[in-house]
């Protein structure tokens, strides 16, 4: 048996493999992914359950385990519907943009040493990239929908998003002045050494709050999910959506959360790199996904704490406080860069 | 190799029948998604050259932050497209004579590579990108901020004007809207606006 693997099987497979090596690498990441996206969700329910004196999610499975995908089949089985007044091409077009560009900007996402999809020497741009285009998604389902309250979560959610991604570049620009290079494995290997080396920890300390709001902003995440505010937009640009683009979305956004804890622990946290050397036994792997699990934690924290700003609110605290600090920053570490030559 | 070009074909493809579709498309959401699409084509394009920093810049800007304030205006306009279609043989002539322009000074820039080569590049009369080792942002950064350094802050002071008119056209100073003040109201203090009063039992205040 082991003879007919090792003479006729094995060639065979090594024959093939350049050819599948790209999609089983591309199934390997998005699996993962998906299987965290379902159980953020059971963890968004069960820490807000706690912090609220309840239980969250116990009944489906063991310790109630088995509810996210109690969700999705139920989801899966209800019948999907298409306002008559709606453009059916939009908008059904628009959640698979949402779930598609969460799933691909992980593609340049170092998990380890080495383990990266596409190592290319732009990576953090192409994370701004596409999570600037993550608007498409919502603005599009907003006004495919044809119901005045999608549209209007449509218009908030520009608006915030591009408000957003500006400080959110600066920030970006302040830690590639310290790295000096694009590549987001790079940016990990710089902060190598211990947490003393990690940005959160250093002169790009305030960088890393104002980051991590952005991303709150970006996501559409409480406090900051007037999109989707349902006391007054009952639930913003997806009100129309049932069924599978529903949960389309669904997966979408909480993908995005994920993609965007990581890259806060990369930019900030160090990515794999075990907080003191002496840690270095355990695999990066692991200290990446504790260190997202960590980000995460503080996006459910945040969304259990604290009440929803109002849009001009959100607006001043975009442009009138994240903006000038940021680029306030910019210049002081371009200065520290240049005197110092570090 | 066949693949790449393979990907050329394709991208270049796409990228040309959604400009028609830009200007065919009755409807003008429609209009903007094409012209997305095709920037993300011209994206590829970019990929392909191997400048994959202006690639990433042309979605960041041009999709990420142009198109999406296009739509925004053009989703909230209530457009009448047959009056639309009236002034599209008044304007043709204009349009063509415009074109017309843009493909001359193509064809001049394009022709003027083919004829003079040598024009460009690290030891020609105008400085251009040193080929080697460092990445294209890098070779981007390094010309810009050195050889073209006084064209690109010229550039950003255009900006700068266009920024400030914008803001001049549209800001009017309204009267009677309630602002907020967060400094105003951080520095508020329990002690100011708070009185514990101890009434005795029995009384009123």
């Amino acid at each position: 048996m082991a003879e007919i693997f090792t003479d006729t099987l094995w060639p065979w497979v090594l024959f093939i493999w350049p050819w599948i090596k790209i999609p089983v690498l591309i199934i390997v990441i998005i699996v993962p992914v998906l299987l965290s996206v379902a159980y953020l969700t059971y963890w968004e329910r069960k820490i807000i359950g706690w912090m609220q004196y309840r239980k969250g999610p116990n009944v489906v499975g063991w310790l109630g385990l088995m509810q996210p995908f109690a969700d999705g089949l139920k989801l899966f089985l209800k019948e999907t519907i298409i306002p008559s007044g709606a453009n059916p091409i939009i908008f059904l077009l628009s959640p698979m943009i949402t779930f598609v560009l969460a799933l691909i900007a992980w593609a340049v996402i170092p998990f380890d040493e080495g383990w990266v999809l596409a190592d290319i020497n732009v990576g953090i741009l192409y994370l701004f990239a596409i999570s600037s285009l993550g608007v498409y998604g919502v603005v599009m389902a907003g006004w495919a929908s044809n119901s005045k309250y999608a549209f209007l979560g449509a218009l908030r959610s520009a608006a915030q998003m591009v408000s957003y991604e500006v400080s959110m570049g600066f920030v970006i620009v302040t830690v590639l002045f310290l790295v000096g290079s694009l590549n987001l494995s790079d940016i990990v290997r710089a902060q190598s050494g211990g947490f003393w080396n990690w940005h959160m920890f250093g002169i790009l300390a305030p960088m890393g709050v104002v980051f991590f709001v952005s991303t709150l902003a970006e996501t559409n995440r409480s406090p900051f999910d007037l999109p989707e505010a349902e006391a007054e937009l009952v639930a913003g640009y997806f009100v129309e959506y049932s069924s599978f683009p529903f949960a389309m979305f669904f997966l979408g956004e909480y993908a995005n959360m994920i993609l965007m804890a990581g890259m806060t622990s990369i930019l900030f946290l160090g990515g794999w790199q075990a907080p003191i050397p002496a840690l270095d036994v355990i695999p990066g792997i692991i200290w990446f996904g504790l260190k997202v699990a960590f980000v995460l934690f503080f996006f459910l924290w945040v969304r259990a704490t604290f009440p929803r700003y109002r849009y001009d609110q959100l607006m001043r605290l975009g442009w009138k406080v994240f903006l000038p600090l940021s680029l306030a920053w910019v210049v002081l570490v371009a200065g520290i860069v240049e005197f110092t030559g570090a | 190799m066949i693949l790449q070009t393979l990907a050329f074909y394709l991208f270049a493809c796409i990228a040309v029948a959604s400009g028609v579709m830009v200007i065919a498309a009755r409807n003008p959401v429609h209009s903007v998604l094409f012209l997305i699409l095709a920037f993300f084509n011209s994206a590829g394009l970019f990929v392909l050259m191997g400048a994959e920093f202006l690639a990433m810049l042309l979605v960041v800007v041009y999709v990420g932050a142009v198109a999406v304030l296009f739509l925004f205006v053009v989703m909230m306009l209530d457009i009448d497209f047959i009056r639309l279609r009236e002034g599209f043989m008044r304007y043709l002539p204009v349009g063509a004579m415009i074109g017309l322009v843009l493909l001359a000074e193509l064809a001049v820039v394009i022709g003027g590579y083919f004829m003079a080569p040598e024009f460009g590049g690290p030891d020609g009369a105008m400085p251009g990108p040193t080929v080697g080792a460092i990445t294209n942002t890098e070779a981007i950064g390094r010309l810009i901020y050195t050889d073209y350094v006084y064209i690109f802050q010229a550039a950003g002071l255009v900006l700068l004007v266009a920024m400030v008119g914008a803001i001049v056209l549209t800001a009017r100073r309204r009267t009677g809207v309630k602002r907020q003040r967060a400094a105003d109201q951080n520095a508020r203090r329990p002690e100011d606006s708070v009185e514990i009063v101890k009434i005795p039992t029995g009384s009123g205040v």
